[in-house]
């Protein structure tokens, strides 16, 4: 009988939620690698037991695990992720030059067709490759060798590479983000990138429709059409229908359009998801309420999903990479806050349930779909 | 014979119960008993030190025979008491954090 993986990544813990297809009743396993910030987990496409988890603390630095068994046992791999020649400067806050440090590792992201072979985005922000199980990195240091590197700065949370989408149909495709310089796209499997953040518009910048310097939180893209793209910026929703080459803004009639992840229904291309946070000085749902709001065009037209969510008195943030949807007939859809809980909809947003309510900060919130 | 005592982080990370014990060839230093440490766990590379530098992580402090060494250069003799066994070297994470 098919069912459902939920892999969760906390400030103090992973944890591994599974379920029927109904996803009514869950098993709860965690915290695995207790007490360690689990910034992120994800599956491989093409080899569901396999997983990759980013474990890291502020005493004891990176390490990089991979289960076979998808999470039942778990090995450290290579955490050594070194940047390629000469590191170089970008800006700090302060605006002076400051040298290119690894700190940790934000997003990994297994390939499409190979078990063997995940992408690393990491903080201070580059994209690192294994092809052999995690165990050695390369940096493909065509992104921050981009002319603009020496000018990107570092958002509130740091300067990471946070979100990291393969072309389903091209190889040769692979769209990054980071905080705060932008989207980058490769066209040659990540030897030479550019920017693509036309129609991005932040007034938080010096100015606002640059090139690059745009605090992107997150990007999302439908498998089936792999050239429209939806942004949630730090302030706007946006959208792309030419793989990155220009922006419209979609944020229509939502309450708020700061937020921090978007996501797509697994079989409706054109239905996304947000969740409104009342703003940049202020990271909870306005007024209180916990809603998601689900767009049935693409955006513009969006309305809140409410039932079964805390409505009053709820000032939870759901992080960048805390959403997420399995691809069952009816398609499951789940995020995590930073008050712990997890929900989940079997329904595509109708109706919510908390899988669990008393996690550490959830950070991170993947599903796999099982056979 | 050198005693090294590990954090429980890293204890756990390297599956490792108590006390290591290793045998080290010539002068007992911080460089060569973490060097040893690293060649038996593997996994502990980049904890304890920086890869590239080979720097003590900034958290990270060593302590042995109630002073602490965490500023001696890596290359400098341990204690007698610790080259003998007598006293562990004691891996720790300093006191921070929620």
């Amino acid at each position: 009988m098919s069912g459902v993986r939920v892999l969760v990544g906390t400030r103090k813990g992973a944890f591994i939620m599974t379920s029927d297809a109904t996803r009514e009743r869950w098993d709860v396993t965690g915290p695995h690698f207790a007490g360690w910030e689990i910034y992120h987990l994800k599956g491989s496409p093409a080899d569901p037991d396999r997983l990759y988890a980013s474990q890291s603390n502020g005493w004891f630095g990176q390490v990089i695990q991979r289960s076979n068994d998808g999470g039942t046992t778990w090995e450290p791999v290579g955490n050594q992720f070194t940047y390629d020649g000469v590191p170089g400067t970008h800006q700090w806050y302060d605006g002076t030059p400051h040298p290119w440090e690894f700190a940790r590792v934000w997003h990994l992201e297994p390939s499409l067709a190979d078990p063997d072979t995940v992408y690393a985005g990491v903080e201070d922000a580059a994209l690192f490759r294994s092809v052999d199980g995690g165990q050695e990195w390369q940096e493909l240091s065509g992104l921050r060798g981009h002319g603009s590197g020496p000018s990107w700065q570092p958002g509130a949370g740091g300067m990471c590479l946070h979100t990291i989408i393969l072309d389903p149909s091209d190889p040769g495709r692979i769209f990054v983000a980071i905080s705060s310089a932008g989207v980058f796209r490769t066209d040659d499997a990540g030897k030479t990138w550019r920017p693509v953040n036309r129609g991005l518009r932040s007034e938080g910048i010096p100015d606002p429709d640059a090139e690059v310097g745009h605090c992107v939180h997150r990007i999302a893209m439908h498998p089936s059409r792999p050239r429209v793209l939806f942004m949630q910026k730090h302030w706007d929703v946006m959208r792309s229908d030419d793989a990155g080459e220009s922006w419209q803004e979609v944020s229509g009639n939502l309450p708020t359009d700061f937020g921090f992840p978007i996501d797509v229904h697994a079989h409706e291309p054109d239905t996304i998801y947000v969740v409104p946070i009342t703003s940049d000085s202020e990271h909870y749902p306005p007024g209180g309420r916990l809603r998601v709001y689900r767009s049935r065009t693409g955006g513009h037209e969006w309305e809140p999903l409410t039932s079964g969510l805390p409505q009053r008195n709820c000032y939870v943030n759901v992080l960048r990479d805390a959403m997420a949807v399995d691809s069952l007939d009816s398609c499951g859809v789940y995020f995590g806050t930073t008050g712990g809980q997890v929900y989940v909809s079997a329904d595509a947003g109708d109706s919510w349930a908390p899988i669990v309510r008393d996690l550490p900060a959830v950070l991170s919130v993947e599903v796999q779909t099982l056979p | 014979m050198i005693r090294v005592a590990l954090p429980a982080h890293l204890r756990t990370l390297a599956r490792i119960d108590g006390e290591v014990e290793l045998c080290i060839e010539g002068q007992a230093t911080q460089r060569v008993v973490l060097d040893a440490l690293e060649a038996r766990y593997p996994m502990l590379r980049g904890t304890i030190r920086d890869h590239v530098t080979g720097r003590r992580r900034p958290l990270v402090r060593f302590f042995a025979c109630e002073r602490d060494l965490s500023h001696d250069l890596p290359d400098a003799p341990l204690p007698a008491a610790v080259a003998t066994g007598a006293e562990p070297f004691l891996i720790v994470g300093s006191i921070a954090g929620g």
